[in-house]
């Protein structure tokens, strides 16, 4: 008989924090006259992003999501957009680049990931992955990084 | 609700996920088995296994029995007038691709209409678009009302002399809507269209007679009628059989090969090219004893009460709970798809599945339908004869559990 590797608990997926980007998001809405505008969705489940942001000297200085999904997708586009606001586009790669390897089960980088860390449970489910990783290739996708 | 006494039959029943006991509402996906279905197929391998059709020798005299045996009882089971109008294929997907290459390549020419429904598994819409993207074929549908029924409103016009085939679902997997097939299949007989039944749904949980249906070709898959995996059926008429070219071309479907060309069988064999697959064939068989001795009509009522008190059950949850399809049980079977506003049908199966609840997610390969309705992707429970009310107590206790942890989102 075929069992799950280990036994996860359900609030190591749904964390209090994770609930409460996604019944309040941050930032939700779309920029006036934004330098990139990009929208993507999950074909497999509909699940929708769109950001908009404003770049100044290569940092992000504004950006808003809209979108529509699941609790964990929705929640790591309202916290993606609170952390990476003010980074420059080096260290917002190189946070993307830390933040999938999290989800893949490697160790991340606490002090990097900061409110980020508590996606990390999203490791254990690996169908569910794709919803916390779509802003991300939707961010990756606006800024022309990969 | 008089509950049906088969839920032992089923060995997956004892199983416990996350500590809890299982409550399978997936049976519009795949159906569970029951022990004698199981039991048979490993009995097959333990005793009877050997290629049909071929050997002089008495393994394979049983083998190709149980094979030919399990054809018969599939054309009793549909009421079809011969088991030559039964043809094994691997599922429903299959049957119907056969059609449009077989039947389509044959006869559609360009300009020709094919009449389908906003309410088709993806399984019958893409080989229609793929045989009319090679043939020049056109797509055309039947629309569908808010109440999740077809609007045969203008269905004189819309069967015309320029529709070759009309294909429709005998029940949907997402609305649970079944729909007036013996009508249209009607309407399409008088044009000379082809007529053709999305079976996958109707056959595990409605009387099915294909003769008073008139209808030209219906398929179907094993594994939704606790039945293995990896056999479906295609029934077709004589004459419509007749009129189709092969479909894979290989062994068994050959009559005799020269050189240069080959002549082929009689339906079903011209079919069923390669070696068959003949021990799941053989376990099918069982399901289908298993079915009939249950009989059709106590299924279907089962399915009618489970469904009514579902249906009530979680109206009461939440009046922002909207549950698609007809409300009608006359025209709906076991299939409860719903929209919980601020809960996400990912988040609600995911959170069901550590209450021991296994229910779909997704788009259901209906992504028309949920354009149709207007979501990406719902949530659905469906039942079969092992669910009873404790199953539907179960699932609405952790579906209210659901809207008090995920509700409440500022959208
Ligand atoms: C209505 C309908 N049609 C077709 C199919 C396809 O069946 P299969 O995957 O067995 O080919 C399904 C099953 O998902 C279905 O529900």
């Amino acid at each position: 008989m075929v069992m799950p590797p280990d036994e996860p608990k359900f609030d190591d997926l749904y964390k209090e924090l994770i609930l409460d980007h996604y019944r309040y998001p941050h930032n939700r809405g779309v920029l006036e006259k934004p330098d990139v505008d990009m929208q993507q969705h999950n074909p497999v489940c509909g699940d929708k992003i769109r950001l908009t942001a404003i770049i100044k000297d290569g940092a992000i200085s504004q950006i808003e999501f809209l979108g529509q999904g699941c609790a964990i997708s929705q929640a790591s586009a309202s916290m993606l957009t609170d952390r990476v606001k003010g980074l420059n586009l080096g260290d917002v790669d190189k946070l993307s680049i830390n933040f999938r390897d999290m989800l893949k089960g490697g160790k991340p980088d606490e002090q990097l990931m900061q409110d980020l860390m508590s996606l990390q449970g999203v490791s254990k489910y690996p169908i569910r992955i794709k919803c916390a990783v779509l802003a991300w290739d939707t961010l990756q996708e606006a800024l022309g990084l990969k | 609700m008089k509950e049906m006494s088969v839920r032992n039959d089923f060995p997956i029943m004892e199983r416990l996920i996350h500590d809890k006991p299982l409550t399978y509402l997936d049976s519009a996906a795949t159906s569970q088995k029951p022990a004698v279905v199981i039991d048979a197929l490993a009995d097959f391998y333990r005793n009877n296994n050997a290629n049909v059709h071929r050997g002089i020798y008495t393994l394979s005299e049983e083998s190709t029995l149980a094979y030919e045996t399990t054809r018969d009882k599939v054309a009793k089971f549909i009421k079809a007038g011969s088991e030559r109008n039964i043809i094994f294929t691997r599922n429903t997907t299959e049957s119907l691709n056969l059609v449009a290459y077989s039947w389509g390549r044959e006869h559609i020419k360009p300009g020709d209409e094919i009449l389908i429904t906003p309410m088709e598994h993806h399984s019958n819409i893409v080989p229609w678009m793929i045989l009319c993207n090679e043939m020049g074929s056109i797509i055309k549908y039947i629309p569908l009302d808010d109440d999740g029924t077809l609007d045969l409103s203008n269905l004189d016009e819309l069967i015309s002399e320029k529709t070759k085939i009309v294909s429709l679902t005998h029940m949907s997997n997402v609305l649970g809507t079944i729909n007036p097939i013996k009508e249209i299949i009607a309407k399409a007989n008088k044009v000379s269209a082809l007529s053709v039944v999305d079976g996958a749904q109707g056959a595990p949980h409605l009387p099915v007679d294909v003769v008073d249906l008139d209808v030209d070709l219906y398929a179907f898959s094993a594994h939704k009628m606790l039945g293995p995996t990896g056999v479906g059926v295609l029934y077709g008429k004589d004459e419509v059989l007749s009129s189709m070219r092969p479909f894979l071309g290989g062994g068994e479907m050959i009559d005799e090969v020269y050189e240069d060309r080959f002549t082929w069988k009689e339906a079903p064999l011209k079919f069923e090219a390669g070696t068959p697959n003949f021990a799941d064939v053989a376990a099918f068989g069982v399901a289908i004893d298993y079915l009939e001795n249950i009989g059709m009509h106590n299924v279907r009522k089962h399915e009618i009460d489970i469904t009514n008190y579902a249906m009530e059950q979680v109206k009461k949850i939440d009046q922002s709970i909207k549950i698609f399809g007809p409300e009608n049980l006359d025209i709906r079977g076991g299939v409860l798809a719903f929209d919980f506003p601020g809960v996400h049908p990912h988040d609600v199966a995911q959170m069901m599945d550590w209450d021991g609840i296994q229910i779909r997610a997704g788009h259901h390969c209906a992504q028309p339908l949920m354009r149709r309705l207007g979501v990406s992707a719902t949530a659905r429970a469906s039942f079969y004869i092992y669910n009873n009310e404790e199953d539907v107590d179960r699932f609405v206790d952790s579906l209210k559990k659901g809207g008090e942890y995920f509700g409440d989102a500022s959208r």
